[in-house]
């Protein structure tokens, strides 16, 4: 049903839907509303699950883990330093191939000290193992989180979903909230293969000597890559029961004229996609929306790329002393193709600064150049650098883009 | 699109006053989007939050810089740099002042309406909390909706006295209004 709804509720309500056994609640900045609407559903009667509340992020990762080696669908939810405290821990759950699915509410990263959004977060623990989707808006949370616990049930890799804290968790908006028959249909009961269980003792998280260490790694590995095959699956067939896909690996949208691409992951997508519209007299634009971010698309970014002469990559994290995280990789991706566009590497709203529309002419600004520049924060305001930096030129720092 | 900016301090209900117009609105057939440009929240602190309307779906989610609309919960607040920036050239100003609208600046005053809504909702709920007076006389400025539109999505967020009271309160508010006195701007 359609209803005017802060993400952050909708995102409780899908949850619920979704019918986890245990979450994990440590409801303290940085969090989200989800965990406290969760509890408020529980409260009332119109969830029943094991809502927990524990005394860390350390704690509510470790939490679950226990709980889905003991068999049960779990949850929980984080941000920002809530994300780094986990950190640890979301390298055990992944490590020792279990399934879950956790919210993070993209947050930026202290110091300095900050409650608002970027992707720095999540960009931090990029190789810790987790399938991480990203979502445009909220109905594309809503229904990633319920593809979600399928991919992560059949993959036995854990998924963290990706969504803009406060741009999407605090932004009331129209989402469908599906109906639970459909939900119950799409995702059946959650059966753990090597569920802990007395009566057939097993031991899990031993120490693996170097005899097996590299072997496990690769198994990681190659299951994270064949996760593709399984959240395109996953989509298509969400997209049969409600008639919504949320965007697969990589969702393209654009003229078959375009010659200028932006690939974005996140919210930012939707102020590109209106601004395209406000500024008709650019250059036809293609946007690419990286939805699977690990398993990283490269396939399907290499045919997106067909066609393109420049390609701009929009981030809301940085590497600092290298520059742009997906940038990297997408260089990476294309150095093998046959066409392969110019790359322009930039980060943009960071720490929660506010993404105009006019930042889509900014970029075909910035891309105007004999040879692309190299990786820019573009909405960093010169004036308000420390005295020190000034006379630094920050086009052209030598932070390589690879 | 209609844009509106609310402005006030933590503690005013800003947050929620944004959510029930857009909810007001999806109610009644308008795709809606409702967020706040959180501070480190804190009762006192000044706040925003946007409201966009539409008869399309909204795509953007950069904040409100050019607004048709503001509502204004604290007088004070225009004495903070920048309150009313980018407010469009028709754009109309909802104060909340026990003050008329002659005694403010020439710069403001002549879209501007005042409604003393921290005393009124004093008056219906014993609190200070001037949000939904705020939103019913907006509303019936505007006339993009029906008055009923806000007491249905009170009715989703409150219940038994709180909502009673209110529903008294929005009633009150809208009284000595001119119905449809901003409709050219919320038309345009």
């Amino acid at each position: 049903m359609r209803k005017a709804l802060e993400g952050s509720q909708a995102l409780a309500q899908t949850v619920a839907l979704c019918r986890p056994q245990v979450v994990a609640a440590y409801p303290i900045t940085p969090q989200t509303h989800i965990v406290e609407n969760i509890a408020k559903l529980v409260a009332n009667g119109k969830m029943d699950c094991e809502l927990v509340s524990v005394e860390s992020e350390f704690s509510a990762a470790s939490l679950v883990l226990g709980a889905a080696c003991a068999g049960s669908r779990t949850y929980t939810a984080s941000a920002s330093q809530g994300i780094l405290l986990m950190s640890e821990v979301l390298y055990n759950i992944a490590g020792l191939r279990v399934p879950m699915v956790m919210t993070c509410a993209n947050r930026a990263i202290s110091a300095p000290l900050s409650i608002w959004n970027d992707q720095q977060d999540s960009m931090a623990v990029r190789d810790a193992g987790w399938i991480q989707l990203y979502c445009a808006d909220n109905q594309e949370a809503v229904d990633t989180t319920i593809q979600a616990y399928r991919i992560s049930e059949k993959t036995e890799l854990p998924v963290m979903v990706c969504v803009d804290g406060f741009t999407l968790t605090h932004t009331l908006e129209p989402i469908d909230i599906p109906e639970q028959e459909m939900v119950d249909q799409y995702l059946p009961a959650f059966k753990f293969s090597r569920m802990l269980d007395p009566r057939n003792p097993t031991s899990i998280g031993t120490l693996v000597s170097p005899d097996f260490y590299s072997e496990a790694r690769h198994s990681h590995h190659h299951a994270l890559l064949d996760a593709a095959d399984e959240i395109i699956a996953a989509d298509n067939d969400w997209e049969k029961l409600s008639g919504r896909s949320a965007g697969g690996l990589l969702a393209v949208d654009g003229p078959d004229d375009a010659r200028i691409g932006i690939l974005t992951l996140g919210s930012v997508y939707g102020t590109l996609s209106a601004a395209r519209d406000e500024y008709p007299e650019l250059p036809a634009t293609s946007l690419l929306k990286l939805r699977a971010y690990r398993p990283f698309p490269a396939d399907a970014l290499r045919i997106a790329c067909q066609g393109l002469t420049d390609l701009i990559v929009l981030e809301r994290a940085l590497s600092p002393g290298y520059g742009g995280i997906v940038a990297a990789e997408v260089h990476a991706a294309l150095a093998t193709g046959t066409a392969k566009p110019r790359i322009h590497s930039f980060a943009v709203g960071l720490g929660g600064r506010d993404i105009p529309l006019d930042i889509y002419r900014q970029l075909h600004e910035r891309i105007k150049v004999a040879e692309p520049a190299p990786f820019a924060i573009i909405d960093v305001r010169l004036e308000r650098l420390p005295v020190e930096d000034f006379g630094i030129d920050l086009t052209t720092t030598d932070a390589s883009n690879g | 699109m209609i844009e509106v900016r609310i402005h006030g301090r933590g503690g005013q209900g800003n947050v929620v006053a944004a959510y029930l117009l857009a909810t007001a609105a999806f109610n009644e057939g308008w795709h809606a989007q409702a967020f706040p440009a959180f501070g480190a929240e804190r009762r006192g602190a000044p706040v925003v939050a946007f409201v966009r309307l539409n008869d399309k779906p909204i795509r953007r989610r950069c904040q409100v810089a050019a607004p048709d609309f503001l509502i204004i919960q604290d007088e004070a607040l225009l004495q903070v740099p920048g309150i009313t920036d980018g407010l469009k050239p028709d754009g109309c100003i909802l104060l909340n002042s026990i003050r008329s609208k002659e005694s403010f600046a020439d710069t403001i005053k002549n879209n501007l309406i005042t409604l003393p809504a921290t005393q009124l909702a004093t008056e219906h709920l014993g609190r200070p909390v001037p949000n939904t007076a705020l939103l019913s006389a907006f509303i019936k400025l505007t006339g993009l909706l029906p008055q009923t539109s806000l007491s249905k999505a009170l009715e989703e967020r409150f219940k038994g006295e709180v909502l009673n009271k209110n529903i008294a309160l929005i009633e009150a508010a809208a009284t000595d209004l001119t119905a449809g006195l901003w409709q050219e701007t919320a038309n345009a």
